[in-house]
């Protein structure tokens, strides 16, 4: 698919649905093993940026990602604040001047806003965070051609899910040590809501 | 849920307006912020001051503003850390030229979002420099992890690092001290009965009506062990055993205690807790100059307490001994 302005608006759009119908989930999973803010962060984030960018008229993709990246950085606050808006920012740093965005500009988009997201955090694969669900995405996309948004979605899903069976070494959770265990990262299934938002207008373009 | 609020999305907003009435003798609020200032801020000829966190653990961190402490407090979410854009407005508005520094509670949200603003005020030219406190021996301590929270501790940094700023002393020196109370502070923390975020409206975790969570933190997240609950004397012997038996050699030195209320529990109870401390340090020929009983770091209505002493030298001494005037901490 190519993402235009109008995709890359449907997509937060579709984020910020998702997010809130599952914000007491989110809460849940991170009263569970963490601090039990994040359905509530992430619900006040998206919200704010879905309102941003369906009342902005845009240019550029990389516009709109600049914008979310600023409302996320300003409003979700936590752990979560930082790694969200960092991630936009390299998003819309990679695709700047990109008009419209292709599938293999957006693959160099997910690698740049992961490989951000582990400079600011620390955090490496396996440690139970949203890294593990934006490392095997950003691979995904990477290695293939005509990606199928159905498989974009399983990709991320079963990474979400795999979070499960992790220690946590970084995040709130990794006080808890082997009591983490369990336990699906709240911050994994955030991200996966992210991506099967992208899939489902993805199919749409299809 | 019963709390006395209005809404629940207007619960921080709505403190801060209600603490700077208070307090207007001391602080001033930054508008369109959630920043406190010092009411005189920025003070010239001395480094800044900024500490801050989420909220829900008044009286920190806005509490501590004043002469002799905090230029301003940051306050973010109940048990969120503030945004970046927050850390960054209350850096400039306090900055009075000689610096600023940053106290950062060992929290990965915390660290980065302050990072983050670190770097916006560095790109404008505004030196700043910033300590981490961890001095929460629950957690285990590894190079692996994130290490481990900052708690009750966070308020000797305060005062230590603040009433060095006040001596017109340098960011490197400022820096230095804070550091020094960093590496002597060890605390360790107990809840009887879990507390409730306004926006989630239910407790973080539940205990049993005989049952206490050891090694707990200040935001709600579950401690190290669950076990029955014993007496008071048993509680702070617990906790002062892992406190003791932790990398600072506490055996012979003077040391600063706080008994510290998590929020819920009587100042009567912090009492009881202290004079078993004050006996057990005695015994043990560990020599108390000073000692802070009272509410200094909460976790909203949390009962229970902590327990954090600090390794004193002469220097540390003197500046709990300077003064401090500021809504909770006066000297
Ligand atoms: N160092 C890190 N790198 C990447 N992701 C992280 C890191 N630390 C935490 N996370 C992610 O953030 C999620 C938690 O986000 P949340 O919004 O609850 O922030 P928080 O940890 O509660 O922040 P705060 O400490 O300020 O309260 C975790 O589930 C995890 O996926
Ligand atoms: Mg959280």
């Amino acid at each position: 698919m190519e993402m235009k302005t109008e995709q890359a608006v449907a997509w937060i759009e579709k984020a910020n649905a998702l997010i809130q119908s599952n914000k007491e989930y989110l809460t849940e999973l991170d009263q569970a093993i963490g601090d039990g803010d994040h359905g509530l962060n992430m619900s006040r984030g998206f919200q704010e940026a879905e309102a941003k960018v369906s009342g902005t008229d845009y240019d550029t993709v990389a516009d709109v990602f600049k914008d979310v990246a600023t409302v996320l950085m300003s409003k979700i606050g936590g752990a979560s604040g930082p790694l969200y808006g960092t991630a936009f920012l390299k998003m819309s740093m990679t695709v700047k001047d990109k008009d419209p965005v292709t599938e293999a500009n957006l693959a160099d988009a997910v690698e740049a806003a992961l490989n951000g997201m582990k400079q600011r955090g620390k955090a490496e694969q396996g440690e139970k965070t949203m890294i593990d669900v934006w490392h095997p995405v950003a691979d995904f996309l990477k290695n293939g051609q005509n990606v199928q948004a159905d498989k974009l979605e399983e990709t991320a899903e079963r990474a979400m899910n795999e979070t499960k069976d992790i220690v946590a070494t970084k995040g709130r959770a990794a006080y808890l040590q082997e009591r983490s265990k369990g336990h699906v990262d709240p911050g994994s299934t955030s991200s996966f809501y992210l991506f099967q938002a992208l899939a489902d207008v993805w199919k749409k373009g299809e | 849920m019963k709390k006395v609020i209005n809404q629940a999305d207007n619960v921080v907003r709505e403190m801060l307006e209600g603490f700077e009435e208070a307090h207007a003798d001391y602080v001033r609020s930054l508008e369109g912020t959630t920043v406190l200032l010092r009411k005189d801020a920025p003070v010239t000829g001395k480094v800044s001051l900024i500490s801050g966190g989420g909220s829900g653990h008044e009286p920190a961190h806005a509490g501590y503003v004043g002469e002799g402490m905090l230029d301003a407090a940051v306050a973010g979410e109940m048990f969120t850390s503030p945004t970046p854009d927050q850390v960054f407005e209350a850096i400039k508005a306090a900055n009075g030229g000689e610096g600023v520094f940053l106290v950062i509670k060992n929290y990965t949200g915390d660290v980065m979002n302050f990072e983050m603003a670190r770097e916006l005020a560095e790109a404008e030219g505004i030196s700043v420099e910033q300590v981490v406190v961890n001095d929460d021996v629950a957690v285990e301590d590894s190079s692996f992890t994130n290490g481990r929270r900052g708690i009750a501790g966070t308020v000797f940094v305060h005062k230590a690092a603040g009433a060095k700023a006040a001596e017109g002393a340098s960011l490197e020196d400022v820096k230095k001290v804070a550091e020094k109370v960093v590496a002597n502070t060890r605390s360790m923390g107990v809840a009887l009965t879990p507390c409730i975020v306004p926006g989630s409206g239910k407790p973080s975790f539940t205990l049993e009506e005989d049952e206490m969570e050891v090694g707990i933190g200040i935001h709600g997240e579950p401690g190290i062990e669950r076990k029955k609950i014993t007496s008071a004397d048993d509680i702070a012997e617990e906790l002062l055993q892992k406190v003791l038996q932790d990398s600072v050699d506490f055996q012979g030195s003077e040391v600063a205690v706080m008994v510290n209320g998590l929020g819920a529990t009587p100042a009567s109870e912090l009492y009881i807790v202290n004079r078993y401390v004050q006996k057990r340090l005695r015994d043990n020929d560990i020599q108390v100059t000073h000692t802070y009983v009272g509410e200094y770091m909460t976790s909203l209505e949390m009962a229970g307490f902590s327990i954090t002493l600090m390794k004193v030298d002469e220097e540390l001494k003197q500046l709990l001994d300077a003064r401090a005037d500021t809504p909770a901490f006066r000297k």
